[in-house]
C-alpha cells in the first residue's frame, strides 16, 4: 500500500473557529477537525479520494482522519490538520527547552485506512486518556 | 427588545470593540459587525453551556453546590505541594490578578496560554526588543503589509477589514476594491480553463499560477501585502507578493532579507523554495515604502527554530528601520492572552511560566512551562481556566495533566471539564460580566456584561478569590 512522507501542519480554520461554537462534543466540531488536508497530486499517489479515510501518523502515533482535496495546492508533501483533540494525538510534547513543542512543521506519514473509522470525542478521551486516581 | 453597540468580542486578539447585540428577555437574538467565529460565539454561547457545578465521587462527575465545588477546589491546592494554574487568555484582567495571588499562596506555577502559541515570540522580544505601535497608527497609516506565518482570514477574520489593507485610513486607501476586481479576475480565469480541459479532453490541466512569477502591481503606488507562508492561504491570495517558505526553513529566509536589505548578494538560485529575483523585488518595496509593519503568527513560533525565528524577524525589521519606518507585531490568539503577559509581568516580573514555589518568582521557560512541567509530570495537581489543555496539548503532556487532581474552570462542556475532578462553570466574561481584557496592541478595553448570567454562576474573579479565602483559612486552621 503506497506511503506519502509528508511534513505535517496544524492551524487554525474558520470553520475549527466557528464550529467550536457549538461545542467541543458536536458532530459539525468533529467534522470540522477530523479533516487531513491534501494535495491532489499526493491524493493520487496515494490512491485516496475525498473523504476517504487515511493513516496520519507521526513518531508520537497515529490518528484517523478523512481526507480533504486542498484548497491551497500545490503544496507536495505538505499536509494540514486543524488543531483539535485529534490532532494532539500525534504531536510531540519535546520542546528543547523553549516551552513550546513543535506543532508545526512535524515529519508525518500518510497512508489508506478505508477500514478504519474516525473516532468521536467521547470514544477518542476514553481510548487515549485515562484517569489514575478517585 | 435592547440593542447595545460598542461591545467588544470576547474571541480572538483582535478583540474588535464595535460590536452591536440585540438582547431579548435576556436572550442574545442579533448580533452586527462581528466575524463568524464572534456571531457564532454570541449566538451559541448559551446553547450548551453549564450552569451547576460538578464534582467527582465514585468516579463520576455530580452536581454540587457552589461551596462545595470551592471548597473542594480549595482542599485540592492546599493538599499540592507543586499545583500548576493554567489559562488566563479567556479571562479578565481582573480574575488574573487574583489567579497570581491564588499562585503565590499555594506556592505553584502559573502559566498563561502564550506557553504553547506566542511564548517564543517573548524570549525573542526579551532577546532583541521590539519596535510597535498601536493597530490604529497603522490603519491610517502602514502602506506595506507583511503578514509572515500568519493567516488572519482564518484566525483573526477582521484582521485585515479592520486594521490593514480593506480598511479606509486617513492616509492609505482602502485595497477593497482591487481585491475584488483580481478574484473576478481569478475565478474567471479558472473557469475558463476548467471548459478548455473539458473541451481538450485527456490533456494534463494547465497548472495555475503559484503567485511567483513577478508581480503585476511592482509599479503601483497603493498600499501592498506581501504574505509568507508554507501554503497559499485565503490570506496569500489577497497578497500583492506571494512567498511560498518551505516548511521549517522560515529562518533561513529571514536571514536571507536581511541580507540582500544590507545590500549583500545572494549566490544562489532560490532561498527556501522562494526564487532570489522575488525576494530581491520584496526587498526593494520593504526598503522603498513609508510605512511597513510585519506581523507574524505561529507559523514561526511553533515550527523548527521557535524563538531563533522571532530573533530573526525583529533583527529584520530593526535593519529595515535604517532605511525607513518599519514595525512588528504579533498576530496574537485569545482576546485577551495580551492581558494575562501584561498582568504577570506586573504583578511579579515575568510574562508566562512563573514559578512561585519558592516564595518569589522564577521564570525559566523550558522549565516552568506548563509542557515541560507536565511531560516530566513534576505537578501534583492542576487549576484550568477558560482554556482545554486536554485538546489542544501533545497527548503525553495531556494525559499527565489528569493523573493529578484538576480543576476546571470554565462555562463549557469540553475535554478538560469532562475529565476534571471539580468543574466550576462561571458567568461568560465579556458576555455575562465585566472586566477588563488587552488588545493585542496592548490596548486596554472593556468587556461588558450584556445579559444576566445563570442564578449559580459567579464572575471568574469572584470565584478565583472565594477559593484563595478558602484556601487561606484551611492554612490557617493547619498552622
Amino acid at each position: 500500500m503506497p506511503k506519502l512522507k509528508a511534513t505535517l501542519l496544524t492551524g487554525r480554520t474558520i470553520d475549527q473557529g466557528t464550529e467550536r461554537e457549538r461545542g467541543k462534543f458536536s458532530e459539525e466540531y468533529r467534522r470540522s477537525v477530523t479533516i487531513c488536508e491534501i494535495d491532489p497530486d499526493d491524493m493520487k499517489r496515494l490512491g485516496v479520494t475525498e473523504n476517504d479515510n487515511v493513516r496520519v501518523s507521526t513518531d508520537s502515533g497515529s490518528v484517523i482522519l478523512r481526507a480533504v482535496k486542498s484548497a491551497r495546492a500545490p503544496h507536495p508533501d505538505v499536509i494540514f490538520v486543524p488543531y483539535g483533540p485529534w490532532a494532539s494525538l500525534i504531536m510531540n510534547s519535546e520542546t528543547h527547552g523553549t516551552g513550546m513543542p513543535l506543532l508545526k512543521g512535524l515529519p508525518a506519514e500518510v497512508e489508506q485506512a478505508p477500514e478504519e473509522k474516525i473516532l468521536s470525542l467521547r470514544e477518542l478521551l476514553e481510548k487515549h486518556y485515562k484517569r489514575e486516581h478517585e | 427588545m435592547t440593542v447595545i453597540s460598542h461591545i467588544t468580542c470576547p474571541v480572538c486578539g483582535d478583540f474588535c470593540d464595535d460590536i452591536e447585540v440585540t438582547v431579548e428577555d435576556n436572550v442574545i437574538t442579533d448580533v452586527k459587525n462581528a466575524c463568524a467565529v464572534g456571531a457564532a460565539r454570541f449566538l451559541n454561547y448559551a446553547t450548551h453551556r453549564r450552569t451547576k457545578p460538578l464534582i467527582r465521587k465514585d468516579g463520576e462527575l455530580v452536581e454540587a453546590s457552589l461551596d462545595e465545588a470551592i471548597r473542594k477546589s480549595a482542599e485540592i491546592l492546599a493538599d499540592a505541594t507543586y499545583p500548576l494554574l493554567f489559562g488566563w487568555s479567556s479571562t479578565s484582567c481582573e480574575a488574573t490578578r487574583v489567579g497570581l495571588e491564588l499562585a503565590e499562596e499555594v506556592g505553584g506555577v502559573i502559566d498563561n496560554t502564550s506557553t504553547i502559541c506566542h511564548g517564543p515570540s517573548i524570549l525573542g522580544i526579551q532577546d532583541i526588543g521590539i519596535s510597535s505601535c498601536t493597530l490604529g497608527q497603522l490603519r491610517h497609516r502602514a502602506d506595506l503589509i507583511f503578514y509572515w506565518g500568519s493567516n488572519p482570514w482564518d484566525a483573526h477574520p477582521r484582521h485585515i477589514e479592520r486594521y490593514t489593507m480593506f480598511t479606509e485610513g486617513r492616509f492609505q486607501r482602502s485595497t477593497w476594491r482591487k481585491y475584488v476586481s483580481r478574484l473576478g479576475g481569478t475565478v474567471t480565469e479558472k473557469r475558463l480553463q476548467r471548459t478548455a480541459n473539458l473541451l481538450l479532453d485527456h490533456h494534463p490541466p494547465t497548472p495555475i499560477e503559484t503567485g511567483q512569477g513577478l508581480p503585476y502591481t511592482m509599479f503601483q503606488k497603493k498600499r501592498k501585502m506581501v504574505v509568507a507562508d508554507v501554503r497559499k492561504t485565503r490570506t496569500a491570495e489577497a497578497a500583492d507578493y506571494f512567498l511560498q517558505v518551505e516548511p521549517n526553513r522560515d529562518y533561513e529566509l529571514l536571514q536571507a532579507f536581511r541580507m540582500l536589505i544590507r545590500d549583500g548578494e545572494l549566490d544562489v538560485e532560490e532561498v527556501a523554495g522562494v526564487p532570489v529575483e522575488l525576494l530581491e523585488e520584496v526587498a526593494d518595496v520593504m526598503i522603498g515604502c513609508e510605512l511597513g509593519v510585519f506581523f507574524f503568527g505561529l507559523g514561526l513560533t511553533m515550527s523548527e527554530g521557535r524563538h531563533r525565528n522571532i530573533d530573526a524577524a525583529l533583527s529584520l525589521v530593526r535593519d529595515l528601520n535604517q532605511y525607513t519606518k518599519f514595525l512588528i507585531m504579533p498576530m496574537r490568539g485569545h482576546f485577551n492572552v495580551t492581558g494575562a503577559n501584561v498582568v504577570f509581568t506586573w504583578q511579579t516580573g515575568y510574562p508566562f511560566a512563573v514559578d512561585l514555589s519558592q516564595g518569589f518568582p522564577r521564570y525559566n521557560p523550558g522549565e516552568t512551562s506548563t509542557i515541560d512541567i507536565l511531560r516530566r509530570r513534576e505537578s501534583d495537581a492542576a487549576l484550568v481556566i477558560g482554556s482545554d489543555p486536554l485538546a489542544h496539548f501533545p497527548k503525553k503532556t495531556a494525559q499527565n495533566l489528569i493523573k493529578n487532581p484538576l480543576i476546571a474552570i470554565d462555562p463549557e462542556l469540553t475535554p478538560t471539564t469532562l475529565m476534571a475532578d471539580v468543574v466550576i462553570p462561571p458567568a461568560y466574561v465579556g458576555i455575562e460580566a465585566e472586566g477588563t481584557a488587552y488588545r493585542m496592541d496592548h490596548v486596554p478595553l472593556p468587556l461588558k456584561k450584556i445579559v444576566d448570567p445563570p442564578e449559580t454562576c459567579l464572575s471568574d474573579e469572584e470565584i478565583l478569590r472565594r477559593i484563595l479565602n478558602e484556601v487561606r483559612r484551611i492554612r490557617r486552621k493547619l498552622n
